[in-house]
């Protein structure tokens, strides 16, 4: 790690006049991937500003509107296990109990998970050129081994992948951002939030520098009767997505009113394609809708040399957890596929 | 620059009350052993990954290589050498002895501790739902089976607090 400062702030004023301005001063909430980018030196600071003493942010609260709001300090353990979130948002409870481990979900927050960062070998390891660490410098992973990479939405700059769990659910539930700064206070849409690479892969969202997440806003439809999370991964726990699959039904009888589909492990953000669940609109909720479901979400999939794999596997994922949010008894620990 | 960036940090470890000068950097585990001489917590990895660092803070199993000492300022730590009282083993520690739950033992002070936290947090029913949530904490030896079947004794035998 190198040299750096440490500040506590109070509230987001505080942390604003901490942050002042320089891009080097950071903030550290959880601290679980930023304190490791440090001591990789893939991040430099020059002072971490703590914004654990705010007062606000710690609480999961109703909303007028029939949804909650998750404050942004809130454990990913405390969200998971929140008896609220358990009832009415199992989806969301399962997806981060799939993510880490039960240690780095106590330290975790729910405004840090949206801001970590990928886990890209290449980004991680300073030897090798990357334009997300270092814009420029080129790509590793394109023609390197590329098993965990993305296959939609990607650039010639950039096929890293968003590692998040709990993201993929977020984007499932229509969730939206509550985000303060120097300018104010604004919402950002959850699809609106995290960005593909482009030519501007260093850039993996639109929060601001000087702005912070105050909170995550869940709308009162929680698919809380036909919902599944499925992770496909290298182990069967503590490790990160190879493909998951968040998928959230709205039945009438066994004809689909709703469907949500968000896929992780694919992409440079949560990958929701609509017009798949536009399609699903008014079908039976068999194998074979979702099947062609899963082709109009992977329109366009694009694999390299070690990640061809992730295409096929991503359509069977989404017919197996659309199956599996008939009966969601048939989850397992960890995300697993259903017996 | 050193001198001007040390915080002051208050600990409470095991029961003993201390105050340290920090610098922002150093982790909770590099206070815990380098400052406290509590070796008992292991380095493995330093990155998150291995789970033999994991103490209770709190109450809470945490990992403290990802932890940085000052931001744990007023907080109530729990190494492995706090879990025996009065030269008394904490049953989960018989168990691994009973369960030959180690073999070169550098994971089992992380096993133990994140046991004991997994045991208090009460969310794990079944022998998978124990591997699960015991899955931060790797066993390069090959113990796992023995660590399960300890803390599955354990976690029916109750006693564990």
């Amino acid at each position: 790690m190198n040299n750096f400062a440490y500040a506590k702030a109070t509230n987001a004023a505080q942390a604003i006049e901490q942050l002042n301005g320089n891009t080097q001063n950071k903030i550290v909430a959880g601290g679980t991937n930023i304190n490791d980018l440090l001591k990789y030196f893939v991040t430099q600071a020059d002072k971490l500003v703590d914004i654990n003493p705010f007062i606000d942010n710690h609480a999961i609260t109703p909303l007028e509107n029939g949804g909650v709001r998750l404050g942004a300090l809130v454990t990913n353990a405390d969200t998971a296990y929140n008896p609220v979130i358990e009832s009415k948002y199992p989806l969301l409870s399962k997806a981060i109990l799939a993510g880490a481990s039960a240690q780095i979900r106590n330290m975790a927050t729910n405004g840090g998970n949206l801001n970590q960062r990928t886990r890209c070998y290449y980004f991680y390891d300073v030897n090798t050129p990357c334009n997300k660490r270092e814009p420029g410098s080129g790509c590793s992973a394109i023609k390197g081994y590329n098993r965990i990479h993305a296959i939609l939405g990607q650039s010639e700059n950039c096929i890293a992948v968003f590692p998040s769990d709990m993201c993929v659910a977020l984007a499932a539930l229509n969730a939206t951002v509550n985000i303060t700064g120097p300018d104010g206070d604004r919402v950002l849409a959850f699809a609106d939030y995290h960005r593909l690479p482009g030519d501007t892969p260093h850039i993996d969202n639109n929060l601001k520098h000087g702005e912070i997440i105050t909170g995550i806003d869940l709308p009162a439809k929680g698919f809380e009767k036909n919902y599944s999370y499925l992770k496909l991964r290298d182990r069967a726990s503590y490790s990160f997505a190879l493909v998951s699959v968040a998928t959230g039904l709205d039945l009438d009888g066994t004809i689909i009113n709703e469907a949500r589909i968000a896929l992780g492990g694919v992409a440079h953000k949560p990958w929701r394609v609509t017009a798949a669940e536009d399609f699903l609109k008014g079908k039976e909720a068999t194998q074979d809708n979702f099947a062609a479901a899963a082709d109009i979400i992977l329109q366009g999939a694009q694999g390299y040399e070690y990640n061809n794999f992730k295409i096929p596997l991503a359509k069977r994922a989404i017919i197996r957890n659309g199956m599996m949010a008939l009966n969601p008894d048939s989850q397992r620990p960890g995300a697993q596929p259903s017996l | 620059m050193e001198t001007n960036n040390t915080h002051t940090t208050s600990l409470r470890v095991n029961g003993t009350d201390y105050r340290l000068d920090v610098l922002p950097w150093v982790s909770l585990l590099d206070a815990l052993r380098e400052k406290l001489d509590l070796t008992g917590t292991k380095k493995g990895c330093d990155h998150g990954q291995c789970g033999a660092c994991t103490v209770l803070v709190d109450g809470k199993r945490v990992l403290s290589c990802l932890t940085l000492a000052v931001m744990k300022d007023g907080s109530d730590v729990t190494t492995i050498e706090g879990i025996a009282k009065n030269q008394e083993l904490h049953p989960l520690q018989k168990a691994f002895i009973e369960h030959d739950a180690f073999q070169c033992g550098y994971c089992t002070p992380g096993q133990i501790c994140s046991g004991i936290g997994m045991l208090k947090e009460g969310k794990a029913h079944t022998r998978e739902e124990v591997a699960e949530l015991m899955s931060g904490n790797l066993c390069r030896c090959g113990a796992s089976k023995g660590i399960i079947d300890a803390l599955m004794e354990v976690k029916e035998g109750g006693g564990y607090e």
